[in-house]
């Protein structure tokens, strides 16, 4: 069962069918025609992005471009990485367009197939910045930093979409569970001026919203998007009552946590350019990174985790075998809920410093839409909410660089960019099979 | 014959005991919050069992205080009720279209995208074409209508083309509509000449939806009643109708006798798309007049609870949207008179929604006795 999680794209794994013994030269070899349709459409978007990359690459600047490799008051920085814009992007452009139609003529598979498309990501993304940056700075660790501020509560909170659902129960609320958590964390933590405690009760936070969702979902078999959905509106509600009635009127009683302060890991840390940003984090981060691992090694690799799979894909079986169908469901919903509740935690004490109303601003949503795109599995949900995280930041950087787009048509891009992952590259997910189904144990029994 | 007319009627009365049931739940629950937030009734509580009645009518009064402002901001008066049926105006329209396909079995988070793309079409036809005062108003009420089944419509077709997952897009497009909105309004086409901050001219007379009764209430109030009639046939009376509510029960059942699945998912968000639209033309044809960035509100997503409440049903929708109005209506009304924030309706809105959900939950707190619920399908999980 384990194998079903993997994280690749279909059309890029091994086919390990039998082959037919002289296939047409333009059909790549052992291929169904629906893996030649998925590889066309992909084959399509990424022809059409390269081509966007070369229109890039011919109106770049013939200017100098500068990678800043270390914080500008950083004391023993690196030294800048200065390329030439235009070369450089003509030649990562021609290399994404060749990659790109090597895809749609004779598809590219296996592990050189996985290389050739990150070093397709890479190239466009240097390409782009090229034509953006020519003539200026861009501060790489500044991207990276950010990245990891807006990735961090996306992946806690997918992990607990991850939890939910691989367990058959939907969890459109972790919006909800963001809000929850990121006010009990202010609140806590500014009350007892312990920012251990205020992880706590964003965690108890978190698992009380994830508790209305397994009782509801669970014990009254209330459609699962729907409570989803209500349990959003009631923690912006309530969050938002509680902030007006009592946080407003004393901010530096109740809404004055501050910041976590970062701890930075010996050896790890001193990494050039990833040490300072990966490794030198709250522990808020640090318990993302665990939470990724431990997710993963729990669902694929322990007992717990194959009952919570099979309760997700076919409860009536894992019933009959003797598993406790809705105890595993409710132990998965309230574990995720911890995840969860860490995640609005970062909002506040791990970020900002601060509540204030409805501040997680679709966040959650974003989650649910990084687990989806990464196929309901750990990792893959991990890469689509760095993805995310990088996409917005990068927006963000841009419009500080005076870009020749104007930066509320950028800011779309990574919504955008979903679509098209979604639409075309991704196409049908397919969603544990019990996810959503109310379980009814037999009575009779 | 008779027998089932009479269960029928009774089917009827039970649903709208469990709701009323829910909505005094909800109520009950909103004044434990209003007691505990308010430091002065607290204090009272501490010292309840040396003199119970002090506790008591100081709880008694900040409720009564609170809800009669709710009720008075929602139903006290022509002026009251008009507020209310303007709030609920863009509520019926955007929560019939979030109904219409739960009906299909897809999930419509997307009536905020849709609607803001519609408030853009209908506000720019509505302040830069001249045309003569009826045609005017049509035009930019179709225009808005289309803005929104564009939008939608996109949604179905890529569902329905390459299975993408219409919660993800519709989520994705929203905050694309919102950014799309927030650009225009800095470009010459949208933004009012001489202003820095992003605001439209005001749509000209010509094209704004006429008052009613001497009071702020627009004739798009009437609209929104028409489009629910409509709907309503749609969903019972015709084949297209038909078939959507089977592709929403079962859709391999569907393809297996003959539908076209793909085609009735385009075809649904199409619609619902131009019902949100129409909510959003509502908006800035009828009650803003210049297109700002804030236009939809929260509008699209309470659209969402409306169509929940409303359970799939236009004139549930219409009687949700009702609702909904009143407590904002209502709300503003409380926030002013007795500081209670406007934030409380949102709990209420949220807890109604959430009993009327579990009609179990309902019945075991008021003992109502069980009956074989047949209520419309809504959308099932992600594999439906």
């Amino acid at each position: 069962m384990s194998h079903r999680g993997t994280v690749q794209d279909r059309g890029l794994t091994t086919d390990e069918r039998p082959r037919p013994a002289s296939p047409p030269a333009h059909i790549a070899v052992g291929e169904s025609p629906e893996e030649r349709r998925r590889r066309i459409r992909t084959a399509i978007v990424a022809v059409t992005l390269a081509a966007i990359g070369v229109v890039l690459a011919a109106t770049t600047d013939a200017e100098t471009v500068t990678f800043a490799l270390s914080s500008r008051f950083a004391e023993d920085g690196l030294p800048d990485l200065r390329l030439p814009a235009l070369p450089v992007a003509v030649a990562l452009s021609a290399y994404a367009l060749v990659v790109a139609l090597a895809h749609l003529f004779r598809g590219l598979r296996g592990r050189v197939g996985i290389a050739l498309w990150t070093g397709f990501g890479v190239a466009f993304v240097v390409t782009f910045l090229c034509w953006a940056a020519a003539g200026a700075t861009f501060p790489l660790t500044n991207q990276l930093q950010g990245t990891l501020n807006v990735a961090t509560p996306l992946i806690l909170g997918a992990l607990a979409g991850v939890l939910c659902e691989r367990a058959g129960v939907i969890n459109v609320g972790i919006e909800g569970q963001f809000l929850a958590g990121a006010f009990a964390a202010a609140v806590v933590a500014t009350v007892t001026g312990s920012m251990l405690a205020g992880s706590l009760a964003a965690i108890a936070a978190g698992v009380l919203i994830a508790g209305m969702l397994a009782v509801f979902a669970i014990r009254y078999r209330v459609n699962q998007v729907v409570i989803g959905v209500v349990l959003v509106v009631f923690a912006s509600g309530i969050t938002g009552f509680l902030f007006d009635q009592f946080v407003e009127q004393d901010t530096q009683a109740f809404n004055n946590p501050g910041v976590m302060q970062p701890v930075r890991i010996p050896l790890l840390g001193d990494i050039p350019v990833l040490g300072d940003t990966f490794f030198n984090q709250t522990p808020l981060v640090y318990t993302m990174y665990a939470s990724v691992a431990i997710v993963t090694f729990v669902l694929f690799k322990t007992r717990w985790g194959l009952r919570v799979r099979a309760v997700g894909e076919h409860p009536r079986a894992a019933d009959t075998v003797g598993i406790k169908v809705l105890r595993v469901r409710y132990q998965a919903v309230l574990i995720g809920g911890i995840a969860a509740g860490l995640g609005g935690a970062f909002f506040t004490i791990g970020f900002t410093g601060g509540f204030s109303k409805d501040m997680t601003a679709g966040q959650g949503f974003i989650a649910l839409a990084a687990l989806i795109m990464g196929r309901w599995h750990p990792v893959g949900a991990t890469v689509a909410a760095l993805f995310f995280g990088f996409t917005q930041q990068l927006q963000s950087q841009l419009q500080i660089l005076d870009t020749p787009i104007p930066g509320d048509l950028l800011i779309m891009a990574p919504y955008l960019a979903t679509v098209v992952a979604v639409a075309g590259l991704v196409g049908r997910v397919r969603p544990p099979a019990a996810d959503g189904e109310p379980y009814v144990p037999d009575a009779t029994k | 014959m008779r027998l089932a007319e009479h269960v029928r009627r009774m089917s009827w009365l039970y649903e709208v005991t469990i709701s009323a049931a829910a909505v005094v739940l909800a109520l009950v629950a909103g004044a434990v919050l209003i007691i505990v937030s308010n430091p002065a009734v607290v204090a009272t509580w501490g010292y309840f069992f040396d003199y119970p009645p002090d506790a008591l009518a100081a709880s008694w009064t900040v409720v009564s205080d609170a809800y009669a402002a709710l009720f008075l901001g929602a139903f006290g008066g022509l002026r009251a009720l008009s507020n209310t049926l303007i709030h609920a105006t863009p509520l019926i329209c955007a929560g019939l279209g979030v109904s219409l396909a739960f009906r299909a079995g897809l999930f419509n988070i997307g009536a905020q995208g849709q609607l803001i793309v519609g408030a853009m079409a209908a506000g720019w036809v509505g302040f830069t074409v001249q045309l003569p005062p009826v045609l005017h108003l049509v035009v930019a009420v179709v225009a808005g209508l289309l803005g929104g089944a564009v939008w939608g419509g996109v949604v179905g077709l890529l569902k329905a083309r390459t299975g993408a997952h219409e919660v993800i897009l519709t989520i994705m497009l929203n905050y694309v509509a919102l950014y799309l909105l927030q650009w225009s309004l800095t470009t010459e086409a949208f933004q009012r000449p001489g202003r820095d901050d992003p605001i439209s001219p005001e749509v000209h007379p010509s094209a704004q939806f006429p008052h009613l009764f001497d009071t702020r209430l627009h004739m798009g109030f009437l609209v929104a009643l028409a489009a629910a009639v409509a709907v309503w046939w749609l969903l019972a009376r015709s084949t297209a109708g038909f078939e959507l509510r089977t592709v929403g029960a079962n859709p391999h059942a569907a393809r297996t006798a003959g539908m076209n699945v793909g085609r009735v998912y385009t075809f649904v968000m199409l619609l619902a798309g131009a019902l949100a639209g129409l909510a959003g033309t509502q908006q800035v044809l009828g009650t803003t007049y210049p297109l700002t960035d804030g236009i939809a509100g929260t509008i699209g997503f309470d659209a969402i609870t409306v169509a929940l409440l409303g359970r799939g049903s236009p004139l549930g929708t219409v009687a949700a949207g009702l609702v909904f109005g009143a407590l904002t209506a209502g709300g503003l009304q409380m926030q002013i008179t007795t500081q209670t924030p406007l934030t409380l309706t949102t709990v209420l809105q949220a807890t109604i929604v959430l009993f009327i959900a579990a009609p179990a939950l309902v019945r075991a707190v008021f003992r109502i006795r069980a009956r074989r619920a047949t209520g419309p399908v809504q959308a099932l999980g992600w594999n439906a």
